[in-house]
């Protein structure tokens, strides 16, 4: 039963070969019997799920309900939850529950998914491995040994076990492409935009994007459907037709030109990772796509700036954190910048606290221009330089991560290394670009993903690419050992 | 040595909307503390900003009023600073590109001249909260109901060269912005707000000397004894060979002193940078029209139809339009007393303006009504009344005994304009004081007013004076 994907489960739970009760009750099961090994969830909601499916097979049972009525998935802990904990992965918000739900969970919720638990992520979403959250690392169920991808890992690693069909992710420098390739399942950052960031909670808000992870470019068309759309406590998010991402899925693919950019192909490319995504890229020529080669010039100046703003913006956005109103709160404090002082070195692990630092220098006066301004700059040349290949192409492709999951603790003392696992993923952020990552074989036993990148509002079109994608291929059927 | 001061304000004007500026929730003052702030307004995870439009169409119309360029973009930005009454550890601002830019208000000077005063900027950002240091025992309490009110800053140009001109442009500003109808002005509450930059240079000279910053001169009153004791100080200072040191002074009320806040060092450094949670604020042509529409009447224009449309002297017509209720109080009487503007205007500047203050009353909350006065105006006109017992009449009215006509009926204070009747009463003071009336005749002319005295008294101030004059003198004189 836990095999099933989004659709697969629809359909059985739409036919009443099962009701999503017992989908419920045996995914939970498997949690409590699988998740010790990874660690994936914060917060598990049985008795809330329980009573959600319930409500969901009422309505299933009188024809009424869509595709994901009593579909079962887990959100990030990102996404605030009325009524359950909201923790972020951040020993400052373990005690916080919010009186309000993200958007993004008012809509999976509206549309009859039931939420099973809250995933384990990197702290605040920084991070790359999983190993910064104050709940510990998430495992890799591939390979305990290795990490399951960041920031979104709990999401990523619970998808790829078996332990709900499909989950919830943000994605600010590559949060959900690069798990969702390290743990061997398929995730989808939508345009800047396109989903709404209310009540999610913020790293760096030019940049945040929620999407889905499931295994199969159809399931992900299902999610996206729900959770897209204009919502007016975003201004940010775009008043912008949702289309049915499911209705073009098994387009042919043929005469599609897909970029290939000679910069996704450069030192610090790990040699299995490159053959695995060229077979990729010759399946999909096999398809009838054609590959052209693309200039992506500004690529290499894509990280520097990223990890210019992105700080810049969650020194900011963090400030919120005082321990005055909610969160964590030092004991006995006493004097306003003493609570300030413990309550923040406290509450906050050490990637957060670099991060805050190196955001607050950027912004500081007289290295703003050297710094914030020169990487707003070099931001609009990365989006140009999708801008002028899209106009030649009608997709990129490449490896999402650089190297398959890498074990855990190899990196955690060099952030540098860390940072550039995002180095494929984090330029699409800063463009605001859709970016999907798919299944596209293994590496000594690990998974390698390969990255679609499309022009803004394109999802249909990635989305296509990858279900052709999986249709002849079956890395996305693989099971990880142990969780079969 | 002669010195120049010079003078520019920040003013902060809360915006009359009914939500706030980025959230739904209620902008009444004096509500149960905390009970007004929403998630947004709690700076919560994951909430997020938006814009309510009534706080730019404000913004707007007093950018036409001061008649200055509305930015077809602008921008909000964060402006970052740890406080415990700062929810988001950032206040939305707007810094680089402000709404409204480049804009002017004239002021009128002692010596009757005008001064054309510079407006660099105006800007839409949120109010913080408020911090209670009493009844906590050590403790500070937060209020959040104010936090996210939204608030417009005006900065003027340095053009202000005297204590008395930045009092003037307070006040001028403070009636614009009543008069749009986007401030209530209420300063005990806060929703008028005002700091002061202020140096002093050698006459003459060009540039400018170092400045400090006056916080919070919540007052008229203040703003002028607070810029008067700064900028003797500065004075001293720079004549005793020290220096003015760039910081952040308060001023403290009692001791009528300011005193330094925070120095130049101790500045907090804002990092501000354009907020991301919002998008740019485009302006289109047909926004600007539409709330173009909308402006009423200016201070300005409406003081020299008064003097145009009433007759009236320059000072009367400033004091008249000082406030748009004043001002429309004014008309309304001025129509119900059939057009007698000057009497009208008279009455108003010296009872009506004496009462309100004695009473420590708002117009609105005046006993006697434009009605009330512009009827009792009437009476005066068609002599029902004296103008002396007009105003026993007012203070009847004053005191709630009713309107004019009933007032005057009811204590029968119609005058007496019957001529035999004041005429027997003129002859009665006559006959009754033959000492008086014999030195008169002598050439004591001043013991006239005696007489008139003599019969006012003996009519209960009703007689007509101007029949009591006429008979009196004809009797006095025909010996």
């Amino acid at each position: 039963m836990h095999h099933k994907t989004v659709a697969e489960a629809s359909a059985a739970l739409r036919a009443g070969e099962v009701s999503s009760r017992e989908l419920t009750d045996a995914l939970l099961g498997r949690i409590e019997q699988l998740d010790p090994q990874l660690n994936s969830l914060i917060t598990v909601t049985a008795e809330q799920a329980r009573a959600a499916a319930d409500a969901a097979d009422e309505r299933l049972s009188a024809g009424q309900g869509g595709p994901l009525t009593g579909v079962p998935l887990i959100h990030k802990d990102i996404f605030c939850t009325e009524g359950v904990a909201t923790t972020c992965g951040s020993r400052m918000l373990a005690p916080f529950q919010a009186p309000y739900s993200a958007t993004v969970v008012e809509r999976l919720g509206a549309a009859g998914a039931v939420m099973l638990g809250k995933a384990n992520m990197d702290e605040f979403a920084m991070g790359s491995s999983n190993e910064t959250s104050y709940f510990g690392p998430v495992r890799n169920p591939w390979d305990l040994e290795a990490v399951p991808g960041g920031s979104s890992g709990g999401s990523a690693a619970a998808v790829a076990a078996r332990l709900a069909p499909a989950a919830t992710g943000t994605d600010t420098g590559g949060s959900i492409r690069q798990p969702a390739a390290l743990s061997g399942v398929c995730g989808l950052k939508p345009t800047y935009g396109r989903v709404s960031r209310y009540g999610m909670v913020a790293f760096a808000s030019s940049l945040d994007q929620a999407g889905p992870f499931a295994r199969t470019a159809e399931d992900l068309a299902l999610l996206l459907g729900a959770m897209a759309g204009f919502d007016e406590r975003d201004s940010t998010s775009v008043e912008h037709v949702v289309p049915d991402y499911t209705d073009g899925l098994s387009r042919s693919i043929k005469g599609l030109r897909i970029g290939v950019p000679p910069e996704f192909f450069g030192e610090g490319l790990d040699a299995d990772v490159r053959s695995r995504v060229n077979a990729a890229l010759e399946v999909l020529e096999g398809e009838g796509a054609e590959l052209v080669e693309v200039a992506l010039p500004n690529m290499e100046l894509a990280l520097p700036a990223y990890y210019v703003i992105a700080p810049a913006e969650a020194s900011s956005n963090l400030a919120r954190y005082d321990g005055v109103r909610f969160g964590h709160r030092c004991a006995e404090p006493q004097s306003l910048e003493d609570l300030y002082k413990r309550s923040r070195a406290e509450g906050f692990g050490d990637e957060v606290k670099r991060r805050i630092l190196v955001g607050t220098y950027a912004l500081s006066a007289g290295y703003y221009d050297a710094y914030y301004r020169k990487a707003q700059q070099i931001r609009r040349l990365v989006a140009d330089d999708f801008r002028r290949a899209l106009e030649e192409v009608d997709v990129i492709a490449g490896p999402t991560a650089p190297t398959p999951a890498f074990n855990l603790g190899e990196r955690s003392d060099d952030p540098v290394q860390m940072y550039l696992s995002d180095i494929y993923t984090l330029a699409v952020n800063l463009a605001g670009l859709p970016g999907l990552s798919v299944p596209a074989g293994l590496s000594r036993g690990r998974p390698v993903g390969l990255q679609l990148i499309g022009g803004y509002f394109e999802e249909a079109r990635l989305l296509n690419v990858a279900h052709k994608y999986q249709q002849v291929t079956d890395w996305h059927k693989q099971v990880p050992e142990g969780f079969e | 040595m002669n010195w120049e001061t010079v003078i520019g304000l920040e003013i902060h004007t809360q915006l009359a909307t009914q939500s706030k500026i980025f959230s739904g929730a209620p902008t009444a003052y004096g509500a149960e503390p905390n009970t007004q702030a929403c998630p947004v307004d709690l700076g919560l995870p994951g909430v997020l900003p938006v814009l309510n439009r009534e706080a730019v169409r404000m913004a707007v119309k007093f950018g036409l009023a001061v008649e200055a360029r509305i930015a077809p973009r602008s921008e909000f930005a964060r402006k970052n600073y740890f406080y415990q009454d700062l929810p988001k550890g950032y206040q939305i601002s707007q810094y680089d590109w402000p709404l409204v830019e480049g804009g002017h208000l004239d002021i009128d000077l002692e010596d009757g001249s005008r001064k054309r005063i510079g407006i660099t900027r105006a800007h839409l950002e949120e109010d913080a909260g408020k911090s209670l240091h009493e009844d906590f025992h050590g403790m500070t309490g937060v209020d959040l109901n104010r936090a996210g009110t939204p608030l417009m800053e005006i900065v003027s140009e340095p053009d202000l060269r005297s204590p008395a001109e930045a009092a003037a442009y307070m006040k001028k500003l403070h009636a614009l912005v009543r008069y749009l109808e986007i401030c209530d002005g209420n300063m005990q509450e806060g929703s008028f707000r005002c700091d002061a930059n202020v140096s002093v240079r050698p006459a003459g000279s060009e540039a400018f000397g170092t400045r400090t910053e006056l916080k919070n001169l919540n007052s008229f009153r203040f703003v002028e004894r607070a810029l008067a004791y700064e900028v003797e100080r500065q004075i001293d200072l720079l004549e005793s060979g020290g220096q003015v040191v760039q910081e952040t002074r308060l001023y403290d009320v009692d001791q009528g002193v300011t005193r330094t806040m925070r120095t130049k060092e101790e500045a907090d450094d804002y990092r501000y940078f354009p907020e991301p949670d919002l998008l740019p604020v485009e302006i289109g042509a047909d926004f600007v029209a539409d709330v173009r529409e909308t402006l009423p009447e200016l201070p300005d224009e409406k003081r020299r139809r008064f003097i145009e449309e009433y007759g009236l002297p320059a000072y009367d017509a400033g004091v008249l339009t000082a406030t748009r209720e004043l001002a429309e109080f004014y008309e309304s009487a001025v129509t119900e007393s059939g057009g007698y503007a000057k009497r009208t205007a008279n009455w108003i500047m010296s009872e009506f303006l004496a009462y309100l203050n004695k009473d420590s009353l708002e117009l609105a909350d005046s006993p006697v009504t434009p009605e009330m006065l512009g009827t009792l105006i009437a009476r005066i006109e068609d002599e029902t009344v004296s103008g002396r017992v007009a105003k026993d009449v007012f203070e009847a009215m004053w005191s709630g005994e009713g309107g004019p006509d009933e007032v005057i009926e009811r204590k029968g204070l119609k005058q007496v304009t019957d001529t035999a009747a004041i005429e027997a009463m003129v002859d009665e003071a006559i006959a009754n004081n033959p000492q008086q009336l014999e030195q008169y005749r002598a050439g004591k002319e001043k013991l006239f007013g005696f007489f008139v005295g003599q019969v006012m008294k003996a009519s209960g101030g009703k007689a007509n004076p101007q029949l009591v004059n006429e008979l009196l003198k004809r009797k006095l004189d025909e010996s």
